[in-house]
Parts: structure tokens; sequence; C-alpha cells
């Protein structure tokens, strides 16, 4: 090594790119997501607004739309403290405690994320459709779950399950039990060691993963799709009233109803960073 | 008590019975059960009908075109993905956080929303359609589109796996590979590379297997034509509404048993690299 390389080079860092190709590789970057990810979010807004703030609200007071709405925010309500009272039991059994099985246990908490959300609604069918395995008993009962509410919350139950457990079990994994046998040693009890120690410890992952899992099941399209039956001011969720009025032209209306989405997603998103920012900071 | 240790080991927290008995019961009711009622539907049938229905010229054709495109989007978004995590973890520059944060937007961005914006940006009269329409290009209402979308959906699987390795990779290596004189470009490559590789291949499995399944932000593109843009997904609701039930469930069932199979041979790479480089 001749020792005349090295002051030379000691003016930047030894191990850098030049700042020509950072310009370059920032630039490819920034043209890459601006094309995928930014166009189509500005396009969401600015086709909502086409017809005016006017037409905007027009498309969402719509009965139709009102009817969507209604039933997506139900869905959401039975679904979202489903899959979070399972997160935070799931996450307990699998990041404090140490047990034969625990990797499959976790892989099978993970698989509702390979299954195609098509398939998700399929298999729904075919435990309880017409010619599903339930399909008599329940026609014979005048139960409808299929092309109903009931279905429209298992298949959206089956697509959010791993959300809340996901964010949890690296963080409570990561936190260990020391804090918990502590508060044991003191005298509290199981619930109140949970309550006033492990769930302040967790509190902002929980609300990422309920927000994660809140904003997927108001806007699970493909398993929904499938089980819905798409009945208009009954059974048809936003996304699914979305799909139609793009089917039939009134594009304005389709993406008034998709901003409130978008809006979501956007809110989400945004609570997701900050809450991974404020961790980051603790984390040092 | 004793027969409980065999299989846990003994903790001062209580509640892991009925913790664990929650977890089992509603991963069986929600998740498995369901599954199952698939897997027994499709093993009912048996492998020559679900052969039978997999060669279907109509079948094959989706099959082919949804897991091809699906692979060609995974590795595009390996490309983009890599350049973009560094970008993102390496680099300071106004909008930063901005960016990083939009990374996650297929994430939370339903995929109908998704799926009409991309249409309508892609149409022929379109901001992107028309330019294309330009230079001769159509992409809306050809697998072009379908290769659009799944780049969209499967980008942040490969930058969020990736970047937490280039954050914890060690600078020190890099810069003992530039001591000893090796280039910037061979630094890159045969220092930092290899440890990021396992990563990478780990994004590209979940960019495939969300791939393939995606349904909602394809089939508004993809205009759908059968033998051309129709993907397996899509197949499967046009045989539930013929309430061809075998149809469905037996592509159904393929489509679940490749992308299992995919996932196991990557991740069987993704071990083997791992050792290899001496990580474990």
């Amino acid at each position: 090594m001749s020792d005349a390389a090295l002051p030379r080079r000691a003016a930047g860092r030894v191990a850098d790119e030049t700042p020509l190709a950072k310009t370059l590789a920032i630039a490819v970057s920034l043209v890459f997501l601006g094309v995928f990810f930014l166009a189509p979010l500005v396009v969401v807004i600015a086709e909502a607004l086409a017809k005016g703030l006017a037409g905007f609200v027009d498309a969402i007071l719509e009965p139709d739309a009102l009817a969507a709405i209604a039933l997506t925010f139900t869905i959401a309500a039975i679904v979202v403290p489903l899959n979070a009272a399972f997160g935070l039991a799931a996450a307990w059994a699998i990041a404090k405690f140490d047990f034969a099985g625990k990797n499959l246990l976790t892989t099978l908490i993970d698989l509702p994320f390979s299954v195609s959300p098509v398939v998700s609604g399929l298999v729904f069918v075919l435990l309880f459709g017409a010619q599903g395995w339930f399909g008599d008993w329940l026609a014979a009962h005048h139960i409808k779950i299929v092309f109903a509410m009931p279905g429209i919350a298992l298949a959206t139950l089956f697509v959010t399950f791993p959300f809340v457990a996901r964010e949890l079990i690296p963080l409570m994994q990561s936190q260990g039990t020391a804090e918990e046998e502590a508060a044991l040693t003191l005298g509290a009890s199981g619930w109140k060691t949970f309550l006033t120690v492990t769930l302040p410890n967790v509190k902002w992952a929980l609300l990422t993963g309920v927000l994660l899992c809140n904003a997927r099941a108001m806007g699970e399209f493909g398993a929904v799709s499938v089980v819905s039956g798409h009945i208009r001011g009954v059974t048809n969720t936003i996304p699914l009233q979305v799909e139609i009025l793009y089917n039939e032209y009134s594009i304005a209306a389709a993406f008034s109803l998709a901003s409130l989405l978008a809006l979501l997603a956007l809110v989400t998103l945004g609570v997701k960073y900050a809450v991974e920012a404020r961790a980051g900071a603790r984390a040092g | 008590m004793s027969r409980l240790a065999v299989w846990r080991r003994p903790s001062p927290l209580p509640g892991f019975g009925l913790a664990m008995g929650v977890t089992l019961a509603y991963l069986a009711l929600v998740v498995l059960i369901p599954l199952s009622a698939l897997v027994i539907r499709a093993s009912g049938l048996g492998a020559a009908k679900i052969a039978a229905i997999a060669l279907d010229a109509r079948v094959l054709a989706a099959l082919r075109v949804t897991f091809g495109v699906a692979f060609a989007a995974a590795a595009i978004d390996v490309l983009f993905g890599l350049l973009i995590a560094w970008v993102l973890t390496r680099y300071r520059f106004p909008g930063r956080r901005f960016f990083d944060a939009l990374v996650d937007l297929p994430f939370a961005l339903p995929t109908a929303v998704a799926g009409i914006s991309l249409a309508t940006l892609y149409a022929p009269n379109g901001v992107f359609g028309a330019a294309l329409a330009r230079i001769g290009v159509r992409v809306a209402f050809t697998p072009w589109g379908i290769l659009v979308a799944l780049i969209f959906v499967g980008l942040p699987f490969v930058v969020r796996t990736v970047q937490p390795i280039i954050e914890e990779l060690e600078r020190e290596l890099e810069e003992a590979s530039a001591t000893l004189g090796a280039s910037r470009l061979q630094t890159l490559r045969r220092v930092a590379l290899p440890q990021i590789a396992p990563a990478l291949l780990t994004g590209m499995a979940l960019a495939f297997a969300r791939g393939v399944g995606e349904y909602g932000s394809v089939i508004f593109i993809a205009g759908n034509i059968a033998y051309v843009s129709e993907i397996a997904p899509l197949l499967i609701i046009v045989k539930l509404e013929e309430y061809d039930y075998d149809g469905a469930t037996a592509i159904a069932a393929i489509m679940l048993a490749v992308s299992f199979a995919m996932l196991f041979v990557i991740n069987a790479t993704q071990s083997w690299s791992r050792r290899r480089l001496g990580l474990v």
C-alpha cells in the first residue's frame, strides 16, 4: 500500500461513493418512487376533485355510498378488536415464553399473508356457500353467511389476521421478561402486571398494528369481492362500491370514495412513521 | 406439570395456558380450518382432475401470465429496491424522510384504489399512457399493465427487508477493503452485496408471493383478456361465477402449492447463503 494514497483520500470518507454517483442514485430512486408511488396518489386526489368540492361531497353523500361507508366501518369495528385481542394473546405466548414449535406457530400466524386474497375469500365460499360443507344446514336454518355481512367479516378477519401479532412479537421479544418478573416479585397479580407493565411498554406498536389492521380491513378488496355478492347498498364495502362506480364510468364518484381510503392510508403511514421515528430516537 | 415442562421451559410469568389456548383456538377457527376446507376439497378432486383443469388452455395461459409477470416484477423490485434502500439508508438529502415513509404506501393503500389510479394513469388518454402511446408503447390492457401493478405492490417488501441489513453493515469492512486497494465498485460488489444478498432473496420471495396472489391493483389495468392478460386469481372468480367450484378449487390449490414451494425453495437458498457466509 502506498502511503501517498491515504492523505489524498482521507479528505472524504475512505469508503464512500463519489458525489456524482450519489446524485445519480438519488435521482434514479426519486424518479422511480415518483412514477410508481407519488403519481398514483396525486391522481386519486386530482380525479376526486375533478368535479369540484361540491361533486366530491355529492359522491360521498349518495345513499349507496353512505351504505358502503357504514358497512365498511361496521366490518372494521368487528374485525379490528378481535384481531387485536388475538395479537396480544399470541405475542404474550410467543414473546414471553420458550416452547417447542414456536417457529412453526409464528409461520402459521403469518400464513394469511402468503395466501391470495381471492383464495382467502374462496375458502369461506367452500365452507358456507350453497355447494359448501355447511351450505345445506345453513340454508335449512335460514342463516346467510356468504353473500352477506358475516361472510365479509370472516374473510376480512382472515386477511387481517397477522397484522397486530406481527407488530407486537418482535418488540415484546426484545423487551424480555425482567420488568414483568419484577412486578410479580413485588406482589402484582398476573393481570395487573400485564395491564400496568406490559401494555404500556407496547402501546405504540399496538397502535401501529391496529392502524395497519384497520387500513387493510377497510380497504380489502379481493377476499371481500368473492364473498360479498355485490348487492348495492347492502353488501358493498367502500372498495367494492369504488369498483362498481369505476366500471360504470362514474370516474369522479369512484375516485371521491377512493380518496377516503387514500386519506386513511396516509394517516396510517404518518402515524406508523412517527411511532417508528420515536422508537428509533429512544433506542439512540 | 412435568409433562408440560418437556415442551415448555419453566417461567415465572403466568398466563401461558390462557394465551396459548386463545392463540391456538383462534388460529384454528379463522385460518387453519378454512384453509383445510380448500385442501380437503382439492384432494377430493384427485391429482388427475386437477391436472386436467390446469392443462386447460385458458387456465394454463392465466397461470403462465401470473407466475411469469410476478417473477419479472419481483426481479425489477430487487434492482430498484436495493438502490432505493441504499439511497434512503446511506445518503442524506431533502425529502428523504418523506420518501422513506412513501415506500410503505402499497401496505396501506387499498389495492382497488391503487388499481383504478394506475389504470387512469396508463390509459391511452392518461398522463403516462398518452406519453407512452406517442412512442408506440401500450401498457394499459396488456400484460405490461400487470407488470406495472405488481412492481408497485412488491417494492416495499424488498426495501423493508434490505434496509435494516444495510443499516447494520460495518463500514470498517468497506474501509478495510478500500485501503487494501479495491475500487468502490469492487467493495460494493464483493464486500457489501454478499452481506445483503440473503435479505435481497427474502425480499424477492415476498414480493413474488404477493404478486402471484395480487388481484385488486391488477384487474383494472390488465384489461383481463382471456389467454393474454387474464390472471389466475381473476379466473378463480370467473369460475365461481359460473358455479364451477371444482375449477376454482383446482386453480386455488395450484396457486397455493406453487407459492408455498417457491417460498420454501428461496428460504432454503437463504439459509444456505447465510451458512456460507458464516453468519449463523
